[in-house]
């Protein structure tokens, strides 16, 4: 055979491989889409039809009026940002010093953030909650957000690696021009590290926009909840709306598919584990 | 005597110098300082607080006295803690081997150079964007007894399926199963590592002849090591805390027969639920103290296993 057709076989199977690992992944996901556009009676029909008919598009705009989903995905949207803006605030920030700055003191405090990374969130959960019922945060979305703006250790550690791989002359060239060290960071170092600081945000954006866990301790009050918590009511005594909860599920995931869609490039390439050391 | 030699050294270093270094250590904590106030006020303290919690009686309604190890010592006779450890170690010690069997194959094929990557990455991604507790949602009715897609598809070729999340004896298999479709957070680390391995090493073992399977096995694996020891250690991790899906597909209840109660909804439940605080708090810290042994053990045997480059 010639080279030019083994290629070819090659390529071919190479798209028969991708092709049958998608499908497995997309079935469940198509799935939904397609339970979200059924009436009641096909959802209960046995065996299980794809196609839904009628295709009921009103599922869609029964399920926003059912929940408050406008005012959840609000709620949704500003958690998710501002702590994403926190993140990108603090981390690089500390990340930087840890790589590339000298000071007293800085080995043993990224030996204990390292540490710290250890810990089971579980640990501080209790005293964190009876801090933030103190200060009277239970019920809104500061808890949320307000420890995103003083640092994640696993997103700093994973920027100090990518600091660490940036070269020094650079700092030393914007020195001997007079540059202060915050100016330094500010316009030479932090571009720089873009994609790694597009990594961690869309890390934390997506972490924050899908969390359960968060919003089931500190938004105990419904005007405050988010969409995760907010799809629970489907689930009510009166038995649970299934397309209702399909249609709001999809609504929810679409935004995030589109973004990674765009940005997966830059995402896969700012992470970097060139230094990870047992 | 020390503290003049001391004082005298300090003195010999010329002012200039002793300012300049006084100034990188005042720049150097300024950048860190978010971090540091970070660090007491939401890590250190509350662990301090969790310590002392783990030893008293505490709820939130009322400051609970101190009872010395009675928390430990009465979780070691709970039966449904040690169900909960048992089911949790079960899950892990299935879903992180075959995490990383598939995420390293996944990885592997998301890295070839062929048109249309980006949809076949996101395809892959997809999952992991999707709300865990639409997930649950999701999955509780594509594996239904009698409705779901899963039989469904069995009964076309004449199995009569099991009732999954229905019987004790498939609901955890069931739950591996769920966490496997969301792999792609894991793939994507590994797709970072692949894409750190040097072209030449790949061009080398071209020029000596080696075939697909030996490239794979001399050069991709090895080199890979770090990033499967990383996923590994978080894998882990991840594993033992597991809450928003069985959480969300049990309405906390952790049925059937408690096969699905895991450590940290039990612990969840105990705290806020209950509101015994101190119990909780116990929990926490065995929790931790299992964590740190098996990563212990896990960065001990990594000596054996695990490459760096330049090594």
């Amino acid at each position: 055979m010639n080279p030019i057709a083994i290629k070819r076989i090659n390529r071919a199977l190479a798209y028969l491989c991708l092709i049958v690992a998608s499908a497995f992944f997309m079935i469940p996901f198509i799935w939904l889409v397609s339970t979200s556009l059924k009436p009641l009676t096909q959802i209960f029909t046995f065996p299980p039809e794809w196609i839904p008919h009628p295709i009921m598009w009103s599922n869609y705009s029964r399920a926003v009026e059912y929940i408050p989903f406008w005012t959840y995905l609000k709620n949704t949207a500003i958690i998710t940002i501002v702590s994403t803006l926190g993140v990108i605030i603090s981390c690089p920030l500390v990340a930087y010093s840890f790589a590339k700055l000298e000071y007293r003191g800085r080995g043993i405090l990224f030996f204990v953030t390292l540490a710290v990374m250890m810990i089971p969130g579980q640990v501080t959960m209790i005293p964190l909650f009876l801090l933030f019922t103190k200060l009277g945060w239970v019920g809104t979305p500061l808890p949320l957000i307000v420890p995103q703006f003083f640092g994640v250790p696993i997103y700093i550690f994973l920027l100090r690696q990518f600091f660490m791989g940036l070269p020094d002359a650079l700092r030393e060239a914007a020195r001997l021009d007079g540059a202060s060290e915050f100016r330094i960071y500010l316009q030479i170092m932090f571009p720089l590290a873009k994609s790694a600081v597009l990594a961690v945000a869309l890390f934390q954006f997506m972490g924050s926009w899908t969390d359960f866990m968060g919003p089931l301790l500190y938004l105990t009050n419904e005007p405050s909840y988010t969409v995760s918590l907010g799809l629970q009511q489907f689930q009510s005594q009166k038995g649970s709306e299934w397309g209702l909860l399909m249609a709001v599920s999809t609504l929810m995931t679409l935004p995030i598919i589109v973004l990674f869609f765009f940005l997966q490039k830059t995402f896969i390439s700012g992470i970097t584990f060139s230094g990870i050391k047992g | 005597m020390a503290k003049l030699a001391d004082s005298v050294q300090v003195n010999a270093i010329p002012s200039a110098r002793k300012r300049a270094l006084r100034r990188t250590n005042v720049i150097g904590w300024l950048f860190a300082s978010p971090w540091a106030i970070g660090l007491l006020c939401f890590y250190a303290i509350p662990m301090l607080m969790s310590i002392y919690f783990s030893f008293t009686t505490y709820s939130i309604l009322q400051p609970g006295e101190f009872v010395g190890m009675n928390n430990y010592r009465d979780l070691f006779h709970d039966p449904l803690f040690w169900k909960s450890i048992y089911n949790t170690i079960y899950f892990t010690v299935f879903f992180v081997p075959l995490s990383i069997f598939f995420g390293v194959a996944l990885a592997m094929m998301l890295n070839m150079k062929v048109k249309g990557m980006a949809v076949f990455r996101t395809i892959f991604f997809l999952p992991t964007l999707v709300p865990q507790v639409a997930l649950a949602v999701l999955w509780m009715w594509l594996l239904h007894p009698n409705f779901g897609l899963v039989n469904g598809m069995l009964a076309n070729i004449g199995i009569d399926g099991p009732s999954w999340l229905g019987g004790e004896s498939w609901s955890k298999p069931s739950l591996i199963l769920m966490s496997l479709w969301g792999i792609g957070q894991a793939v994507v680390i590994y797709l970072a590592g692949l894409g750190d391995i040097p072209d030449e090493y790949y061009e080398a073992a071209q020029i000596d002849g080696a075939n697909w399977f030996q490239k794979t096995r001399k050069v991709t694996l090895p080199l890979l090591t770090p990033v499967i020891f990383y996923n590994l250690v978080m894998g882990m991790i991840g594993a033992f805390q597991q809450f928003t899906l069985p959480y969300t597909l049990t309405k906390g209840q952790g049925t059937p027969a408690n096969s699905m109660t895991f450590y940290v909804m039990y612990l969840y439940e105990n705290g806020f639920r209950y509101f015994k605080m101190g119990y909780a708090s116990a929990m926490a810290w065995i929790l931790f103290i299992i964590v740190m042994a098996l990563t212990g053990i896990i960065f001990i045997t990594s000596k054996r296993w695990v490459h760096y480059q330049g090594k």
